[in-house]
């Protein structure tokens, strides 16, 4: 639970633990926030101001989602972009970044500044991703150098595998030095074929039509030889296969410019979800076996994979209560990113800064972005995180406009207690 | 007739149901064999309780067998053949689990194309649901009846060595007769066209042998199944001559064995392809045997799983 409301002219936050990500530095102090930036402790009047207890919590950046689908133009039934970023101001995010797959499709910059505009005033800064050919078809180059001039931040085909190894060898030829990098979706469609949920015994035994492993890990395979002849910026998302995480960090280990991330349900949630025809856990590429997830969060550790994304993905009800062929893929996953993440990734051995890491510092780098140094003057891009928080995950928790999620009852330790995006913020306290 | 004494409340699947529960069915399966051979083949077991036939993929045989199952217990029945176009004009399980409910029926026997169609609409219905078949999942009702089938030609079914032969991958029939024999302690064999069996279907405890002759040799008995036309058309499989000649079932390829295997097969047969003619009519063949035992075991589900309704009604 938690409200959205105008952010207080002046807010304090008490008793928490500073974490700046950029630096890396850990420090207890109170925290001061004038008009929506940093400001001094004497800056304020503590009589006025809105006093936060932050007691056994940790403030740092606000996170950054490189990989979400906001629906806007064309299926504002599912999300728009101001319903969305709700979702992510809750889910502790100040910056997402939209994939195109939108009806239109963002291919040229016109799109991009529908975009923008549309963004404009929302509680989250909104980057357009565009997509890399007309039409997301997979054919013809999408105009993406005037696209990046209109100020998209990557390019993809997102939900479109990029099948034609010329396409996306030229595309990564074309955008070499603009320093931004091209998102495909990796799935071999042929080998992904109809398959709903991973292939293994369980889809064996469920009689579901199945995607192997092989379909994302011989997709990489190819884009990343692609990365490395073109020395073009790659950027693999959504990465669920120990077979993947190999051939990445075999790459990597060869310079070739390539950054990956991998999404809070592929490195927390496995196919046993499905195993009662759960629509809502039917999602692209699929929920994997244990030792994939083993996988996949070892390649975080050692920096194979960059990054975790959210893939945000709304669906309907109505799309959803279909059966397992019929239900599109995707899930939300704003509202739980943090709380699944942290809670598994802390079950792994890794710290709290270190998945506030992976929410941060590791998608500004594989974009580029700037994130702000956590001092006075600068804007308040915050969120307060209890690392130590049990709760359970519940439709109170959603502020998306959908509820496609199999996670609701789940119990995670870590939560969200408040973000401070632009003029707006979530909280708890 | 004994008391019902299941403890499943649907047949979803095959998968998970306990040996006695299988046994007890089988059992009263055979109960009801008598009555078929009845001159009045109807007994007022169900009177007064509501079955819908819900077909959203055709079906001549299933649909039937069921209608004439539930007839003979005296159940109420209603048939409803929605055409797979409905579904994807979006008339999909919500609507279907609205109007059951709204139509107060007891029972649903459905076929859909989508595995674990059944099971989802058992989670927001009263009534028992019986699957007739989802996709490439389940056909519980269809291993019920091809293990009564061995069971009255073998007079057991623990140790029984069976070959399941043909389109492994995309069979619901396979999946219920390997869930439903192992449970029972039989042996499985799979064999067919090696992309034709799922990768990890050795995890439900099958061997697979894709030899038809080795398979044939080693078995007391073999389930053939049907070879989907369109399975040619899509260039899975290369042509009807070079299936017939690897794995169809001839009167030839059986001549080579000593023994008799008995052949079972779900029907509807492609005469020539996975089986020839005079082996499907002949002595070994147990197909029509199957035939009636279907009724027969359909009679017992709908018997054990609406039991408990009428007596709670009674109540």
């Amino acid at each position: 639970m938690g409200t959205i409301a105008s952010i207080p002219r002046e807010i304090l936050i008490e008793g928490g633990t500073f974490y700046d990500p950029t630096t890396r530095q850990t420090s207890q102090a109170s925290v001061a926030v004038k008009n929506g930036r940093l400001a001094g402790l004497d800056d304020i009047k503590p009589e006025k101001a809105k006093v936060i207890d932050a007691q056994g919590c940790i403030i740092t950046h606000g996170f950054i989602d490189i990989h979400a689908h906001f629906r806007e133009p064309g299926r504002e039934d599912k999300e728009s972009l101001a319903t969305g970023s709700m979702a992510a101001l809750a889910g502790g995010f100040t910056r997402v970044c939209v994939m195109p797959n939108t009806d239109p499709p963002i291919d040229a910059p016109e799109g991009a500044r529908f975009i923008l505009e549309r963004s404009e005033g929302l509680p989250v800064i909104i980057y357009p991703i565009g997509a890399v050919t007309k039409g997301q078809r997979g054919e013809e180059l999408a105009e993406l150098l005037e696209m990046q001039a209109a100020g998209v931040v990557a390019f993809s085909d997102d939900g479109q595998p990029i099948q034609n190894g010329q396409v996306l060898r030229r595309a990564l030829f074309y955008t070499r030095d603009l320093g931004i990098p091209i998102i495909n979706h990796a799935e071999d469609v042929a080998l992904r074929a109809e398959g709903v949920m991973n292939e293994g015994a369980l889809s064996t035994r469920l009689g579901l039509p199945a995607n192997p492993a092989l379909a994302e890990a011989a997709m990489v395979y190819r884009d990343l030889l692609l990365a490395e002849d073109t020395q073009g910026r790659l950027h693999v998302p959504h990465i669920s296969t120990a077979l993947a995480v190999d051939l990445v960090r075999n790459f990597k280990g060869r310079g070739v410019p390539v950054t990956a991330e991998t999404t809070p349900h592929h490195l927390g949630l496995t196919e046993e979800l499905v195993r009662d025809f759960s629509t809502n856990a039917k999602v692209a590429p699929p929920l994997r076996g244990q030792e994939d997830l083993q996988a996949v969060v070892a390649g975080l550790i050692d920096g194979t994979i960059d990054c975790i994304a959210t893939d945000h993905a709304p669906h309907t009800v109505e799309e959803k209560e279909q059966d397992m062929i019929r239900a599109p893929f995707g899930m939300i996953g704003l509202e739980s990113a943090f709380g699944l993440a942290h809670t598994t990734l802390l079950g792994a051995g890794l710290t709290t800064e270190k998945v506030i890491d992976l929410f941060t510092t590791g998608p500004a780098r594989v974009l580029g972005l700037d994130l702000n140094h956590l001092i006075p003057g600068q804007p308040a891009e915050l969120v307060v995180l209890d690392p130590a928080e049990e709760w359970t995950f519940t439709r109170d928790d959603i502020h998306s406009r959908s509820r496609n999620t199999p996670m609701l009852g789940m119990k995670f330790k870590g939560r969200v207690k408040a973000t401070l995006g632009l003029n707006m913020w979530f909280n708890t306290l | 007739m004994s008391e019902p004494a299941i403890s499943i409340k649907h047949l979803l699947g095959l998968e998970g149901v306990s040996r006695q529960d299988i046994q007890t069915l089988l059992d009263t399966g055979f109960s009801f064999r008598e009555v078929l051979d009845r001159p009045i083949k109807k007994v007022p077991t169900l009177t007064g309780i509501n079955v819908v036939n819900l077909f959203f993929e055709s079906s001549t045989r299933t649909r039937i067998s069921f209608e004439l199952a539930e007839k003979r217990l005296s159940a109420d029945v209603t048939n409803f053949a929605a055409s797979a176009s409905s579904l994807n004009k979006g008339e999909g399980l919500k609507d279907t689990i609205q109007n059951i409910h709204a139509m107060r029926m007891d029972a649903v026997v459905m076929r859909h194309p989508a595995p674990g169609s059944t099971r989802q609409l058992s989670q927001f219905v009263d009534a028992v649901v019986i699957n007739a078949g989802d996709g490439t999942h389940e056909h519980p009702t269809q291993g019920l009846l091809d293990m009564m089938s061995l069971q009255e030609r073998f007079g057991h079914l623990k140790g029984l060595k069976i070959g399941i032969i043909g389109d492994i991958a995309h069979s619901r029939v396979a999946l219920s007769n390997i869930f439903g024999l192992i449970t029972m302690g039989a042996e499985i064999k799979v064999c067919g066209p090696g992309h034709l069996i799922p990768p990890y279907i050795s995890d439900l405890g099958v061997s697979i042998n894709c030899d038809v002759d080795e398979v044939l040799e080693w078995a007391d008995a073999v389930n053939v199944l049907r070879i989907q036309r369109e399975r040619m058309g899509e260039g899975i499989i290369p042509s009807v001559r070079e299936y017939r000649n690897r794995f169809g079932i001839t009167n030839e390829r059986l001549s080579k064995h000593r023994k008799e295997i008995v052949i079972l097969h779900p029907g509807p047969i492609n005469r020539g392809v996975e089986i020839d003619s005079d082996v499907a009519d002949g002595d070994q063949a147990v197909i029509l045997d199957q035939v009636l035992n279907g009724v027969a075991v359909r009679m017992s589900v709908l018997f054990h799983l609406l039991g408990s309704r009428l007596s709670e009604g009674e109540a």
